[in-house]
């Protein structure tokens, strides 16, 4: 039934002790991704300020170690950053952060770039602005074959 | 960390001290090849055929019914596969469970590739094998009804004699795999009308790399492994002395102790359960209450995941499993878990754990007690709890 999953130490610490874990009441724009299904939630609560800075970001993902990990470190990386910053972050740039993560744990790196965007673009939708790049979140990742495919992984059968 | 709690016996067992001192003259003394003629050899020779005597009788066969193989999948392989091709002219039907082994599953589905037609039983939500599905997916080409004695993950027992009956009343070959029943349930292959059966070694205190099929005298399958003469012909490949002793010790101990310690498994199970459901909110039992292996505990505990619970009770010292995909390297959780009707987000919550005589109600009072904060936790890091949360307050604004 269980595997032991190699993560880095930078995983495990993030897993252990995990930054900005939380809600922010009234927040600027909140995103939430992924579903029960595929066993990963992750939602994000921004805090963004008149001149576009992220004051705070808090995060609550219901998931795996890996998952928990990249929702710690993308938060991590995107506070205190101007919107137009944040929005740069790439599951790419999380999982390097991280030290690397398993082959079958690269799809939680994406869902934390995901969940970033998604409280971006309900941010946007608030206080209706136009952010360039910017794409309304997928609904329900788990029919997004591409998403599995992407993630080097073989899509549901 | 100095503590460790292991509670993952259904994953592997400790080789108990008596089957390890057992062992230990085949390695470097009498090392003889089983199958020579010379005296020397022949003293291995009387080792195995005194582990197979005492299998036999444990399991109320006969001797030359046990075959000794190198694991309980390759004895469920041995059996699916070789009763296919020995029957192919018959038919090419065979009826299995939902919740098999992934030994059977995979096998299954191997041999659907070469165009035999499989029908997966479906259980109930305890996990038992829902007979009126089984009788009547029964066909004229059936050819073998292969069905686990006690299940891996949630511990259900299954009416293992009233399939054999149902078997034999329309002549179909019984295979059982009995990996994780064996040792730790009473088996008598005549009385429970088995004519296959797995079996391993180190799911009761025997060594890995060593495992059985009892063949029913009357079932002619040919080989699995092909080569030398072992095994009268049937299994070949050199023998694992000292693995096939260590299967023989372990099955003796379990002969002589086997009630008193499923009494002790079982009710220190029963606490366990009775703890975890009465002081840990939002948790439900898998499988059956009573009808289950006497070591195994399964939960599923809402709004978390099971990967995160592993690491945090690893982190205490306590080594349990889940049937959560990310641990399993899959996205689907559990294929048991989701066969008794749990919808994903709840298998995907879930953690088995199996007891030994070894463990003690203090570790368990530790197990609970560290349980209990760890999925405290996890819940107040998940987005679905929140949810809860808010929705179970409006409710009652």
């Amino acid at each position: 039934m269980s595997q032991v999953i190699e993560y880095s130490e930078t995983v495990m610490e993030h897993f252990s002790n995990p930054r900005n874990v939380g809600e922010i009441e009234d927040a600027s724009g909140v995103g939430t991704v992924g579903n029960a299904k595929c066993g990963d939630i992750m939602r994000i609560y921004l805090d963004v300020n008149d001149e576009q800075i992220i004051q705070d970001c808090k995060f609550k993902t219901f998931g795996c170690g890996a998952a928990v990990a990249t929702s710690s470190m993308a938060t991590e990386m995107i506070k205190g950053k101007s919107v137009k910053e944040a929005l740069q972050l790439t599951n790419k740039a999380v999982q390097e952060a991280l030290g690397g993560l398993p082959d079958v744990k690269v799809h939680c790196s994406l869902l934390a770039e995901e969940a970033v965007h998604a409280a971006f673009w309900d941010y946007a939708q608030k206080n209706h602005l136009e952010i360039e790049g910017l794409k309304p979140p997928v609904e329900d990742i788990d029919e997004t074959k591409e998403f599995y495919e992407m993630s080097g992984e073989k899509g549901r059968e | 960390m100095s503590k460790f709690i292991y509670l993952d016996n259904a994953a592997t067992t400790k080789v108990k001290e008596e089957v390890y001192e057992a062992m230990q003259p085949y390695w470097k003394e009498l090392y003889g090849n089983a199958s020579s003629i010379y005296s020397f050899a022949g003293k291995s020779k009387k080792a195995i055929e005194d582990a197979r005597e005492t299998v036999a009788k444990f399991l109320g066969a006969k001797p030359e019914e046990i075959y000794f193989t190198g694991s309980g999948s390759e004895s469920d392989n041995w059996a699916l596969k070789a009763v296919a091709f020995a029957k192919r002219e018959k038919g090419k039907h065979i009826i299995t469970s939902k919740i098999e082994h992934h030994a059977i599953l995979n096998t299954c589905e191997y041999l659907e590739k070469l165009g035999y037609e499989i029908s997966y039983i479906d259980v109930d939500e305890y996990g038992v094998v829902k007979m009126d599905e089984l009788k009547a997916a029964i066909r004229e080409d059936t050819i073998l009804i292969s069905v686990m004695f006690a299940n891996n993950e949630i511990g259900t027992i299954q009416p293992i004699k009233e399939i054999g009956s149902i078997a034999h009343e329309h002549g179909i070959l019984f295979h059982t795999d009995a990996v994780q029943a064996y040792g730790h349930e009473p088996i008598d292959v005549n009385q429970l009308n088995i004519d296959m059966l797995s079996a391993s070694g180190h799911k009761m205190n025997g060594p890995k790399g060593v495992g059985i099929l009892y063949l029913r005298n009357s079932v002619k399958i040919g080989p699995f492994i092909h080569g030398g003469a072992q095994e009268r012909g049937r299994r070949a490949g050199t023998y694992n002395t000292p693995a096939i002793v260590g299967f023989g010790k372990a099955t003796e101990i379990a002969e002589r102790e086997m009630d008193r310690r499923r009494n002790y498994e079982t009710e220190l199970r029963d606490y366990l359960i009775e703890r975890v459901l009465s002081e840990v909110p939002y948790t439900r039992l898998n499988g059956h209450k009573t009808n289950r292996l006497s070591g195994n505990a399964n939960f599923s505990f809402r709004f978390i995941e099971g990967e995160s619970l592993l690491i945090l009770l690893d982190q205490k010292g306590i080594a349990g499993s889940s049937g959560s995909a990310c641990t399993s390297g899959s996205l689907d959780p559990s294929h048991v878990l989701l066969a008794i009707g749990l919808p994903h987000e709840i298998a995907h919550g879930s953690l088995r754990l199996t007891l030994s005589e070894e463990n003690t109600k203090e570790e368990i009072d530790y197990v609970v007690e560290e349980l209990k904060q760890i999925v405290e936790r996890l819940r107040n890091m998940s987005p679905l709890y929140e949810d809860f949360v808010k929705s179970e307050k409006k409710q009652n604004d």
